[in-house]
């Protein structure tokens, strides 16, 4: 399957098979008018499979959300047609706007403009807490 | 500005200093009289509540201050729409200082960041009540004249008691605590304390639904009420509400010098012909409240400037 090289844009590489939609989701990379593609399962030395995800555009992305879904992708900035920055993740200790507190009990619930604030509570096992309540992050 | 909306908001070293004050206002009531005076408390209160706003609001007259109270969500602004966060901004330019309980878990900490004076969590759903916990702590160690080296067991609801989860949370800051926790499978303690307080600090602990296993264990028997509020089903709440009745038949089985606490309102879950046994404290309990709701509000009204009469 061939995929165009881009020439301006980011690459995020090294996405553990199967997260590439739900990460792809939480960019909100469904409502961008720009090409994006979603490549899955795609042959890895490392991993055996991996997801990409390639944007043609120069645009920002909430490193943040790379972080919390895959620590473990790569994210490549292209500049005309080579890679001007590889930036590696790593776990966020904080997540803004990214989850939804799903607790009833929670007072973002009832005041809905509140930004939804997760912390690191427990890195090991990717738990993340809502700094309201101490409701577990769900995705 | 500082506030305190969980009990992990105060270190060891301020909850020592909080005793120490709380002891100094039950010796000398009188050098307190006038501490706050010009001083504003506004109890704000979204939830029914008689012992904690009453507490906090005899603290604030004991120390000479006056009190502007908002008693039902019912009434206020409110029920017509306003946010936890206007209203806290709106109080800041009435009062010195807010104690505020709220249904909803986490509303404290939107009226902290919203309020330009200090904010005390009086309760937020089943999440925090920092406190009744400083009552408890006081209580523990006037009448057990340690707060370490005990085994200290919590029976009931440990699943919604708020009182439960700040007391274990200040009590894994002090040295061989050991607890036993006393409930029904549906009632135990949320993973979110037991992982991240209890197993993340070391403290050794056991989970068992038999009171009368655990009683003759114990330095501490700490019961809660199941609440009703809490529950979504009230079937559930039927099911469960009288999992736990301790009489005194059953508190002859625990050591002549355990100590018997609960954070109160009580329902059934001790009888009242425990009431005069000695190891009944939960009386005095809610009197220690009062005189550490004082210690506290001394202490946040210096640290923000609002009291001149802060040292002592």
């Amino acid at each position: 399957m061939n995929i165009d090289a881009i020439r301006n844009g980011v690459v995020i590489d090294h996405i553990t098979a199967g997260e590439g939609l739900r990460l792809f989701t939480l960019l909100g990379l469904d409502g961008l008018d720009v090409p994006v593609a979603l490549i899955k399962n795609a042959q890895s030395g490392k991993k055996g499979k991996k997801d990409i995800i390639k944007i043609d555009a120069d645009i920002q992305i909430d490193l943040d959300v790379v972080g919390f879904v895959d620590p473990g992708a790569t994210v490549n900035v292209i500049k005309d047609g080579v890679v001007a920055e590889k930036k590696k993740m790593k776990l966020p200790q904080t997540l803004k706007n990214v989850v939804r507190c799903k607790n009833p009990r929670c007072i973002t619930t009832t005041e809905q403009e509140l930004p939804q604030i997760f912390r690191l509570s427990d890195e090991k096992a990717k738990i993340y807490r809502c700094c309201y309540c101490d409701g577990k992050a769900s995705v | 500005m500082r506030s305190v909306i969980d009990i992990t908001d105060l270190s060891k070293e301020e909850l020592a200093s909080l005793m120490e004050t709380a002891n100094d206002i039950m010796k000398d009531p009188g050098k307190y009289a006038h501490a706050c005076a010009g001083k504003k408390l506004a109890t704000l209160f979204f939830e029914p509540s008689t012992r904690t706003r009453m507490s906090f609001e005899a603290a604030m007259y004991e120390l000479g201050g006056s009190v502007i109270s908002m008693t039902d969500g019912a009434t206020s602004s409110a029920a017509k729409g306003e946010s936890v966060s206007d209203t806290a901004k709106i109080v800041s330019c009435y009062a010195d200082i807010i104690a505020m309980r709220h249904p909803k878990e986490g509303a404290a900490l939107v009226a902290a960041n919203a309020a330009s004076v200090p904010v005390i969590n009086a309760g937020d759903g089943g999440h925090c009540h920092p406190t009744q916990t400083l009552a408890d702590l006081l209580t523990i160690s006037r009448e057990k004249g340690r707060l370490c080296d005990l085994t200290v067991g919590l029976c009931g609801d440990l699943k919604f008691g708020r009182t439960v989860h700040s007391l274990i949370n200040a009590l894994s800051r002090y040295e061989n605590i050991r607890l036993v926790l006393i409930s029904p499978e549906e009632l135990r303690l949320p993973d979110y304390v037991y992982n991240d307080v209890i197993v993340k600090n070391g403290m050794k602990c056991v989970q068992t639904p038999d009171l009368m296993w655990a009683l003759p264990q114990l330095d501490v028997l700490y019961m809660t009420r199941v609440q009703r509020e809490r529950f979504f089903n009230e079937e559930e709440y039927l099911r469960l509400k009288d999992s736990y009745i301790l009489t005194r038949e059953k508190l002859n089985h625990a050591r002549p010098d355990t100590i018997v606490m609960h954070p109160l309102p009580r329902v059934n879950e001790i009888s009242v012909s425990v009431d005069d046994d000695p190891r009944a404290c939960y009386f005095k309990q809610a009197l220690y409240g009062k005189f550490m709701r004082e210690a506290l509000i001394l202490m946040l009204l210096s640290e923000c400037g609002k009291n001149d009469a802060k040292t002592y």
